[in-house]
């Protein structure tokens, strides 16, 4: 049997990948440890998040299955940030770590052209370069055109608990001991990464009455674009908030030597966004307390996740931090935090469409290279599924830029910068955020989606209608204007803003910032739904803003334009700072524009480059 | 690649003439904007005679080439400004150019473009690649000064403090959930403004001190006929430049001296003695004796220490009360008669013994913040580029100070104070694309 694409792992990457690869018609094996895990979440009990949330949308208008699945099984959900700007709004949700990962098995289950194997890869077979398949823990071989690894954590995953050391994946499930070594002696660098989660509680034995509640929106959300309503406003889980306090602090700091990070017993990098509760109390001994948050892990078990206290103390030790903290006094550890360390990939050594640069054929997406996150993961699954098809079809690669997408931006940064801790998206990596809003996110890729297949007329149609209503609410806008009259200025006086003494568009006036578009609705009737308003009323107010990133956009994408032959050899490029010389053959830009985002590659090393090319072209 | 360049083309010594080159598509648009006749309609390799406008003022005369691409060095659009030499008008000229849009050349830019754009050849090219290598070099030399390392850490300064504003504001973006952080708001950002605008004109300030330094500095001398302002430019240059009688009024020109403190260049203007009518303004107002006033840096007012303040001393002092002076009182063996007060910046002396020449001599250097200035080893290259950029600072915030009582969202505001610190570091050349992302993680406790 000759499969077109195997995908190994199940995690948020490989769904994606499986699903998108089998959606666009190629016959399809995910092969994974444990097909009960499918679709796991083994570490925090949400989706979405700042920037991670807009990448769910993205990752829905594109055509893929998180925002769907995420509608259907999360216990709360809430839309950060309404408060602030349009720009930096994004969903997270409560997902149930029980419902989640049935509704996306129930998805694969279901889906033509999928086959699902419950195995462990060793191996990859490779001829000349290339990929094709991999082989069995038992020696078995599997056949096809293209592998996609999304291994996640399970590449030589050690548990670490203070000094104990256990190889095992999450949850006890099996890593996978001899596929790293392979990719190694392939000639990928291999690098040791770390990641750590907080201890479970027991939901039972929590004191409710001195911890802070914190309630989901009282307004209907969705990821997907579908729009597709599955829960009840009112029958949303709460959260709640408590801190750590002195005590607590005083604990960490006397049994600093036996946690496996300060004992010297971890030997990977963790990340700086997610540190341990170690690192927190150690890094910034002036605060006399910290956040914690009790997040409900599912409706159909009594874990609670204590967010914001990962530690790889040893148990006796985490028994007594918690304990110290109030309203958790008398609670019971239902699991203990651990820390976990795997062997990932150096992303410099993939391209764009997440093709790796050594091996044809072969793909990777998500912790194996080097990323963190169930969003970041299932965009990459995504990406890869959809360039994997693409591949078999001869077709170019799908590359989202840096200001159409957040997806874009993370593999940018993975190819361009590497990273050395496990990567995770922020909404201060986008240069252009104003353009990489929540609200827009089909506006940006519902096209790709539909282009590449992965997006049903149905679902486009809907999105056509919505673009021309957008359109048409701004025309009307536009062409509406009203006068100098007492009834017009008394109304604007009633709504703080000052009277007009010149005919005035309502597209002008709305760009004041005490008028929203809903008072416009005094002048000229506007039926439109509220998501139709609110991103007209955006694009307007803030079009001095979005003007300006789109022309700074403009400038970068001429930059990208700017492509270098592959096989350009920078030794031959005089006069190139030595550090940039040796960042260039490292990254091997596939333009001028992303040679100028490494670090430590400088504007007159750039230059250079320029020259020597343009050189180069005249030889020839 | 494609933004309009200009830089001064001739060497930056005094000459007859020297040339302003720009280069880029706009640049007979841009220059159009600074010219008192009509450029836009004008055909390729032409010259065209006017004047170079700031705010009506006549800069200077001129002669105006406009090359139409791709007939050009640079195959673009290049215009070429014949001004009268020396570096102030040049300077001014240049600075107009900046001011209006176009950026700084680098070093070979012109050359460089030629070459890209296909122009010139190889061997050229080869010559370029060694020139921009030699730019490094010279901000090497320049980052060994001691008052562009002064200045750089002041920017510097003020740049860590406005990161920690963005990395804060950030953190609030990214971590909403975390309330223990400081939010940011309207009201602190308007705070900080204010702290950023006065380091922002400490940093012009200092900047145009360079310029000042490879300029020099323009004073003026002015008083009431006979109080001795032509001994005291004579005791200042040392030479008996300007006559010097004690029959009012005869100094009738306006005396250009040049003497050195401390290597700093001091250019002198004496004013033509004004006898004492009724009608004081009238007299002030003496058309070049103004003229100068508006055009000096520093304007120094010589007073009879013997005398009470007469009333054409009193509108003097009224008139430069907003200029940077130093008040010089003359005649100080005699017996104190003047009635002055609650002024700053006074020099006693006399010069006729050379009493408090000295003591003036360094007051010049201190107004300016010039005393402790040993290397003077700037281009003007470095501060023209400085100045721009800080006056684009200086934009926008004043933007940023109209929009925050406009409630438009903090990360809106934040687009703009970015910029700032982006120009700022694009003066110091500490851009480095995760540098947000590392303060973040320095100053702020996150995370699960």
């Amino acid at each position: 049997m000759l499969y077109d694409i195997i995908v190994v792992g199940g995690g948020h990457a490989g769904c994606e990948a499986a699903l998108s690869s089998a959606r666009l018609n190629n016959n399809t094996l995910l092969i994974t440890g444990n097909i009960n895990n499918i679709a796991d979440m083994p570490c925090n009990p949400s989706i979405g998040g700042s920037a991670k949330g807009i990448v769910v949308r993205e990752i829905d208008a594109l055509g893929g299955e998180m925002g769907r699945c995420a509608d259907k099984s999360h216990i709360q959900i809430k839309l950060l940030n309404s408060s602030k700007g349009p720009a930096v709004r994004s969903l997270r949700a409560q997902a149930d770590k029980i419902t989640y990962p049935k509704t996306m098995q129930e998805t694969l289950k279901n889906c033509k052209n999928l086959t699902i194997k419950e195995d462990i890869v060793e191996d990859l077979i490779i001829e000349d370069k290339k990929v094709c398949g991999v082989k069995l823990e038992n020696g078995e071989e599997i056949k096809s055109k293209i592998v996609i690894l999304t291994t996640g954590t399970y590449l030589k995953a050690d548990i670490l608990v203070g000094s104990e050391r256990t190889r095992s994946g999450p949850n006890n499930q099996r890593p996978s001991n001899f596929l790293s070594d392979r990719l190694k002696d392939l000639g990928f660098n291999i690098q040791r990464l770390k990641t750590g989660t907080p201890p479970r509680l027991d939901r039972n034995s929590i004191d409710y009455e001195k911890a802070q509640r914190e309630d989901g929106d009282n307004q209907e959300l969705t990821f997907s674009f579908d729009n597709k309503i599955f829960y009840d406003v009112n029958k949303q889980v709460p959260c709640y908030l408590v801190y750590t306090n002195e005590l607590t602090h005083q604990i960490i700091r006397d049994n600093l030597e036996k946690s496996a990070m300060y004992g010297g017993y971890a030997t990977g990098i963790g990340p700086r966004y997610c540190p341990s509760i170690e690192d927190k109390v150690v890094r910034f001994s002036d605060k006399s307390r910290h956040q914690l948050f009790l997040e409900p892990e599912s409706l159909f078990y009594d874990d609670i996740y204590l967010q914001g206290f990962s530690t790889s103390m040893p148990r006796d030790v985490q028994e007594r931090m918690v304990h110290s903290i109030e309203g958790l006094e008398n609670v019971k550890i239902l699991k203990y935090a651990y820390a976990i360390e795997y062997d990932a990939i150096d992303p410099l050594q993939i391209n764009y469409s997440l093709e790796t640069k050594i091996i044809e054929n072969l793909f990777t997406a998500g912790q194996i290279n080097g990323t963190s996150g169930y969003e970041e993961a299932a965009a990459q699954g995504l990406i890869a599924g959809i360039n994997a098809s693409r591949k078999l079809q001869n077709k170019e690669p799908l590359i989202l830029r840096r200001d159409e997408a957040y997806i874009g931006v993370l593999i940018d940064d993975l190819v361009t910068k590497g990273t050395k801790e496990p990567y995770r998206l922020l909404t201060s990596r986008a240069e252009f955020r104003l353009l990489l809003r929540h609200d827009n996110a089909d506006l940006r890729l519902r096209e790709y989606g539909h282009e590449i297949g992965l997006v049903d007329d149905k679902r486009y149609e809907q999105f056509l209608l919505k673009k021309q209503q957008i359109n048409e609410c701004i025309e009307i806008l536009k062409n509406k204007k009203i006068g100098v009259t007492d009834k017009n200025n008394n109304y604007l006086q009633s709504k703080n803003s000052s009277k007009i003494s010149d005919g005035i568009t309502l597209y002008e006036l709305l760009k004041r910032p005490e008028i929203k578009i809903e008072d416009l609705k005094f002048f000229i009737p506007l039926n439109f739904s509220d998501e139709i308003l609110d991103i007209t009323s955006t694009n307007i107010k803030y079009e001095g803003y979005i003007n300006k990133e789109i022309k700074e956009a403009k400038k970068m994408r001429e930059q990208d334009e700017k492509l270098i032959p592959e096989d350009i050899d920078y030794n031959n490029v005089k006069n190139l700072a030595s550090e940039a010389r040796q960042k260039l053959i490292n990254v091997k830009p596939k333009s001028i524009g992303q040679a100028s985002r490494i670090s430590g590659v400088n504007p007159a090393d750039i230059s250079i480059l320029l020259i020597y090319l343009k050189r180069r072209g005249k030889h020839e | 690649m494609e933004d309009i360049i200009a830089s001064i083309s001739t060497s930056l010594s005094v000459g007859a003439i020297s040339i302003v080159r720009v280069s880029g598509a706009g640049s007979v648009d841009l220059v159009d904007k600074i010219f008192s006749n009509d450029l836009k309609s004008k055909q390729s390799h032409t010259i065209t005679y006017g004047y170079i406008i700031d705010n009506n003022e006549k800069i200077d005369e001129v002669l105006v080439s406009v090359f139409l691409a791709p007939k050009t060095y640079t195959k673009e659009d290049i215009v070429e400004i014949n001004c009268h030499g020396g570096y102030a008008t040049t300077n001014k000229v240049l600075q107009l150019l900046l001011d209006n849009g176009a950026r700084l050349a680098q070093p070979g830019e012109f050359t460089k473009r030629a070459y890209l754009n296909g122009r010139i050849d190889l061997l050229e090219a080869e010559a370029i690649s060694d020139l921009i290598n030699s730019k490094t070099e010279l901000t090497r030399k320049m980052a060994i000064n001691g008052i562009e390392k002064k200045i750089s850490n002041t920017i510097r300064e003020l740049r860590d403090e406005i990161a920690l504003i963005l990395s804060n504001i950030e953190v609030n973006i990214d971590y909403p959930e975390y309330t223990d952080e400081v939010e940011i708001t309207h009201n602190l950002i308007k705070e900080n403004i204010k702290n950023f605008r006065n380091k922002i004109n400490y940093i012009l300030k200092k900047s145009k001190n360079n310029m000042l330094i490879k300029e020099g500095i323009k004073v003026g001398i002015f008083g009431r006929p006979n109080v001795g302002k032509s001994s005291l430019l004579n005791r200042l240059i040392e030479e008996d430049k300007a006559i010097v009688t004690n029959i009012e009024g005869t100094t009738r020109d306006i005396v250009e001296a040049t003497c050195k403190i401390d290597d700093i260049v001091i250019n002198l203007y004496d004013t033509a003695g004004i006898r004492k009518t009724d009608d004081v303004i009238e007299q002030i107002g003496v058309k070049k004796s103004l003229d100068i006033l508006n055009n000096i840096d520093l304007a120094i007012i010589v007073l009879n220490g013997n005398e009470k303040l007469t009333e054409y001393d009193k509108e003097l002092l009224d008139i430069t009360k907003d200029k940077i002076r130093i008040i010089f009182i003359n005649k100080d063996d005699l017996d104190k008669k003047i009635d002055i007060d609650n002024i700053d910046n006074i020099v006693y002396g006399n010069t006729l013994t050379e009493k408090g020449i000295d003591k003036l001599k360094s007051k010049i250097l201190k107004v300016f913040d010039l005393e402790k200035i040993t290397d003077e080893d700037l281009t003007f290259l470095s501060s023209a580029r400085t100045i721009s950029l800080l006056n684009k600072c200086s934009n926008i915030i004043d933007k940023v100070d109209n929009t925050i009582t406009q409630d438009i969202p903090i990360d809106m505001i934040e687009i703009d104070i970015k910029e700032i610190w982006n120009l700022l570091g694009e003066i110091t050349g500490d851009n480095y694309n995760d540098e947000l992302i590392d303060k973040m993680f320095e100053n702020f406790c996150l995370g699960k």
